[in-house]
């Protein structure tokens, strides 16, 4: 592990750069994926999914799936891996960092487009740039699952009804034979207006030194 | 405030006509106040005993006349004179909304005091006694707790928790601060700045530091009346009034630890630090008692399904007994009152009907609004009764302290605050939390509850306890709301929650405490998800009755939506076509994937002209708007079983049928095999329906009412009502129109039936009365009159 130490200390102003996290972030980062994934070099699905706080988690699919799905590194590549290193590690991480109070309203814009676009990419799973009715029914269900038994059929009309908003707020005038192909991105974004996505899509990094973060343990 | 619907011109005489009404009214009242105030000096034995005599009298002398027209005035007194008060709170109120621009400029607080001021100088200027009407117990008993209630019942709990650290600092640390900034500089001033044997120079350190205590306290009241009308952006609000609410723990304990020691003459470190413990007792032990008596509360009202009349009593009386419980033992009693109702809240409102829950909000609203408005008038009248002791230099320099010691709290405060906050307060975020100081009836109550032995200099404190109230309330009152426009301070958010907001709210936390989860930290969205699950896994079972413990919370906001758009409906004259905040033309045909694969049956398709449609659509509507008159069955105590009664459910059955008529319709063009009842048949029917509806005895037969937010072209809609389907066809037609369980055999797009003590629930809820247009997201706000 010594040598790997090393070499990641080189490459912490890259990271720092990359992923705009400070290097205290990005050791305790570090070592929360040494962690997960038994000091190897990189993390597979299993990892993940071996926590076990995520059990009661209804969407824990979505949020295991959106760490190994290529479009959230920046990087314009789609598809999914099948494990992950490091750098792509906090890539996916530095999507919830919170967003600097001091940054301009342009900063804020992008730092917003990219968390709403994190959110979509979950969202849209055949990764067709819009999100269909059976995409959003499938988020509804996914998120009601974990309740009990929920019939299908309510999830349903829940999901048809926020379709249903999304397009009457976005397209107004459709003719009755004209057909709404999907939530696109900026309907998307529209719809999410009221929501300060900058505000409130973010978790608190740790700054302080690791020993003051209790992990939960793989193995409890 | 509603808009007049009366013409202009006669509106105008109307409205002087009324403002006429109200002085005659006024002076008159004044003038019986004052001379029942002078009555209040006449021994009421010697009257009672002049009653029996002449009772006595009238038994002996039978010529005496029997007296046809008898004064007695007494018996009636208090009753009388109270309503009399709160008469003229009320028309004032109505008042000030009838003169043009004046709410505008001026805030209500202001002008009722003025108002107080009035009344309580002509009651002085015909030469009477004005009657001591801010009495400590008067008002901590009776008028401040449905303010408070009010407030704690409909306190926003998302943004109250996520500033509950801000809230606290401000509240804890600030008042502090304000209390001995202030005592101790006023005592300063008093020792340095004037002569030896001026007066001043006799108040000691403690008497300026309980001063302080008195004074610091942002008063909620207040707040909440200007406030209410700048609608100023929820985190300031919610930090403020926040901030007012929970000073009050800080303020009883600095009030009764000063007022002790005053008496003692002497401070110990001991005393100081049991100061310190009690403070913790008195918080957490408010906090306590409310948490108890809500739980009691939200357990009580699970068994309130066959009494629903009476279901709003217990809220308010839990509420209210919270309130005096916290009081015996010295507690804080606000504290009690806001947990109470906030954590009964949500359990309640899953128990109780629809109509309970209506009563509910317009009782705590009604009454918190006249309570506001006897207040300021009273603070008016107080003002004129004296006793008063005006010095100049304890006054202004009390008015500055306050100020200067606000600003730099603040100030101080949100710099240390901003280091743990994500989202931090701005510099114009804090001019408005300083400027949004206001003080108000309750530092002037605890000055009036100050003994005249132990603090010869009451009337001093008293003097400039109002005159930093007047100086708030008016000063910082009118300015605030010119300020926030010049500031251009973010203002409230009138857009209602729309159902994307609330799915993606809830996928957002649980995204965020799955990465926390991932990041191996036990953040905020941890915690909050630990409680929800302890919540919905062993709480909710035990205080909610029946199915509604086990409903998810989206699904509960799904269907408050549709109950939402369906009173909409309602009041919108019945117009079928759904009103939405945007004329949109999109329906569910829109969004629903073209038909992939029908299920087995081939639907050949015969084609009829989209015109032919149309016009066979339109027949049908106008039909079936005809209005029939409905039988009221009118029971006081059985409100739930008379689901007939509104134009809700008249027009939920409109609905249906037309639904019902356009799928079969849809289904007509689109299937060959038409079945037994053609849309001719039926509308015949339902039009040559005057029967009354009768109510089905077994109400366990009684279905669910879905409302779809689709509009009625669907093919997807939803009902119910499967009159055709069903074997006894004649039953039907004598009894006409019914509602009957759906029959289980269907088509494939519609929603799957749910249980029937579920149907039962929902229709118990959905169908009462919805009262006049419930706002249910205005939840924190007050309705203005």
């Amino acid at each position: 592990m010594g040598a790997s130490q090393t070499r990641l200390e080189h490459n912490y102003d890259d990271l720092t750069e990359k992923s705009g996290f400070s290097h205290e972030q990005i050791k305790n980062l570090y070592q929360r994926f040494q962690q997960l994934s038994g000091n190897n070099e990189k993390i597979s699905r299993d990892d993940l999914e071996r926590i076990p706080a995520l059990n009661n988690n209804p969407i824990r699919k979505q949020i295991i799936t959106a760490f190994f799905d290529k479009r959230n590194q920046h990087q314009n590549d789609v598809g999914s891996l099948d494990e992950i290193g490091f750098e792509q590690f906090l890539m996916v991480m530095s999507h919830f960092r919170p967003v600097n109070s001091k940054a301009t309203e342009e900063e804020k814009a992008t730092v917003r487009k990219q968390k709403l676009r994190f959110l979509f990419n979950m969202h849209d799973t055949d990764n067709d740039g819009i999100i269909t009715l059976d995409e959003y029914r499938t988020v509804v269900e996914e998120l009601l699952s974990q309740s009990g038994a929920i019939e299908t059929e309510v999830a349903r009309a829940i999901a048809d009804a926020a379709m249903l908003e999304v397009a009457s707020t976005n397209v107004p005038h459709m003719a009755p034979d004209d057909f709404y192909e999907g939530i696109t991105f900026e309907h998307f974004e529209q719809i999410l207006k009221g929501i300060e996505m900058e505000s409130r899509m973010h978790i608190r990094f740790l700054d302080k030194n690791a020993a003051t973060m209790r992990c939960g343990k793989l193995s409890s | 405030m509603p808009s007049r619907t009366v013409s202009h011109g006669s509106s105008g005489r109307l409205r002087g006509l009324f403002l006429v009404m109200v002085l005659v009214f006024l002076e008159s009242s004044v003038f019986t106040l004052a001379f029942a105030s002078s009555d209040q000096h006449s021994p009421t034995t010697a009257h009672s005993d002049g009653h029996k005599a002449t009772d006595h009298g009238s038994h002996n002398n039978t010529g005496k006349a029997f007296p046809v027209l008898d004064l007695n005035y007494e018996n009636v007194r208090v009753p009388f004179e109270i309503s009399l008060w709160v008469l003229l709170a009320s028309l004032m109120k109505l008042g000030f909304h009838l003169v043009p621009h004046l709410s505008n400029i001026v805030p209500e607080s202001c002008l009722l005091i003025v108002v107080g001021l009035l009344v309580g100088g002509i009651i002085r200027g015909t030469g009477e006694t004005v009657p001591p009407v801010l009495d400590s117990k008067l008002f901590f008993y009776i008028l401040l707790p449905p303010i408070i209630l009010d407030a704690g019942y409909f306190l926003p709990i998302r943004p109250f928790m996520e500033n509950l650290g801000t809230i606290l600092i401000f509240a804890v640390v600030g008042t502090l601060w304000n209390a001995f900034f202030v005592g101790g500089l006023l005592y300063g001033v008093c020792q340095i700045g004037t002569e030896s044997s001026s007066i001043l120079s006799r108040i000691g350190l403690l008497q300026c530091l309980l001063f302080g205590s008195i004074i610091s306290a942002v008063d909620p009241v207040a707040v909440l009346a200007v406030f209410e009308e700048i609608h100023i952006n929820e985190l300031l609000h919610i930090l403020v009034f926040g901030e007012s609410l929970l000073n009050d723990a800080v303020t009883v304990v600095l009030y009764h630890l000063f007022e002790e020691f005053s008496g003692i003459g002497t401070v110990t470190l001991v005393k100081g630090f049991l100061g310190v413990i009690s403070f913790f007792v008195v918080a957490l032990g408010g906090v306590l008692v409310g948490v108890l008596y809500g739980i009691l509360a939200a357990f009580t009202s699970r068994f309130t399904s066959h009494t629903r009349v009476i279901e709003p009593l217990f809220v308010f009386l839990y509420s209210y007994m919270a309130y005096l419980s916290a009081e015996i033992f010295h507690l804080s009693g606000i504290m009690a009152l806001i947990a109470c109702g906030a954590v009964m809240r949500p359990y309640v409102e899953a128990n109780i009907s629809h109509k309970s829950h209506t009563t509910i909000k317009y009782f705590l609203k009604m009454w918190s609004s006249v309570s506001e408005t006897l207040i300021f008038i009273f603070l008016g009248v107080a003002t004129v009764a004296g006793p008063h002791d005006w010095n100049w230099t304890f006054v202004t320099v009390t008015v500055i302290l306050c100020l200067v010691a606000r600003v730099i709290g603040v100030v101080g405060l949100t710099f240390i605050i901003n280091k743990f906050r994500i989202v931090k307060l701005t510099t114009k975020d804090q001019f408005i939390i300083a400027y949004g100081g206001l003080r108000g009836a309750i530092a002037f109550s605890l000055g009036f509850l100050l003994e005249k032995d132990h603090f010869p200099e009451r009337e001093i404190f008293l003097t400039a306890i109002i005159t930093v109230i007047f100086f708030t309330v008016f000063v910082q009152g009118m300015t605030i709301k010119p300020l926030v426009e010049l500031l251009a301070v973010k203002k409230k958010q009138e857009a209602k929650r729309s159902i994307n907001e609330e799915i993606h709210t809830q996928f957002l936390d649980h995204l965020l405490t799955g990465i926390e989860d991932i990041c191996g930290h036990y953040g905020h969205h941890h915690w909050k998800d630990k409680l929800n699950r302890f919540n919905k896994k062993y709480v909710k079972k035990c205080l909610i009755a029946g199915e509604r413990s086990k409903e998810p919370q989206l699904i509960a906001f799904y269907h408050k939506m549709e109950m939402k758009q369906a009173i909409q409906l309602v009041e919108s004259g019945g117009g079928i076509k759904l009103p939405s905040a945007m004329p949109s033309t999109v329906s569910m045909q829109n969004i629903q994937p073209r038909p992939p694969t029908k299920p087995a049956a081939e639907r050949a398709i015969p084609q009829l002209s989209k015109t032919k449609e149309e016009e066979i659509r339109k027949i049908l509507r106008t039909n079936l708007q005809r209005t029939r008159q409905r039988l009221r069955s009118y029971n006081r105590h059985t409100l739930v079983a008379d689901p007939y009664e509104d134009g809700l459910s008249d027009l939920f059955l409109k609905k249906q049928k037309m639904f019902q008529i356009e799928k079969k319709m849809n289904t007509y063009l689109t299937v060959p095999a038409p079945p037994p009842d053609s849309p001719t048949m039926c509308r015949a029917r339902l039009a040559s329906d005057p029967q009354a509806y009768s109510i089905k005895p077994a109400l366990n037969k009684v279905p669910m009412i879905q409302v779809d937010l689709a509009s009625p072209q669907s093919p997807d809609s939803v009902n119910l009502l499967d009159e055709f389907g069903q074997a006894n066809q004649q039953e039907e037609e004598e009894q006409g129109l019914m509602m009957k369980p759906p029959s289980r055999p269907r088509e494939g797009k519609k929603p799957g039936e749910e249980d029937e003590a579920k149907d039962q629930q929902k229709l118990m809820r959905c169908l009462s009365d919805p009262g006049p247009s419930a706002d249910e997201d205005e939840d924190g706000q007050k309705e203005s009159s």
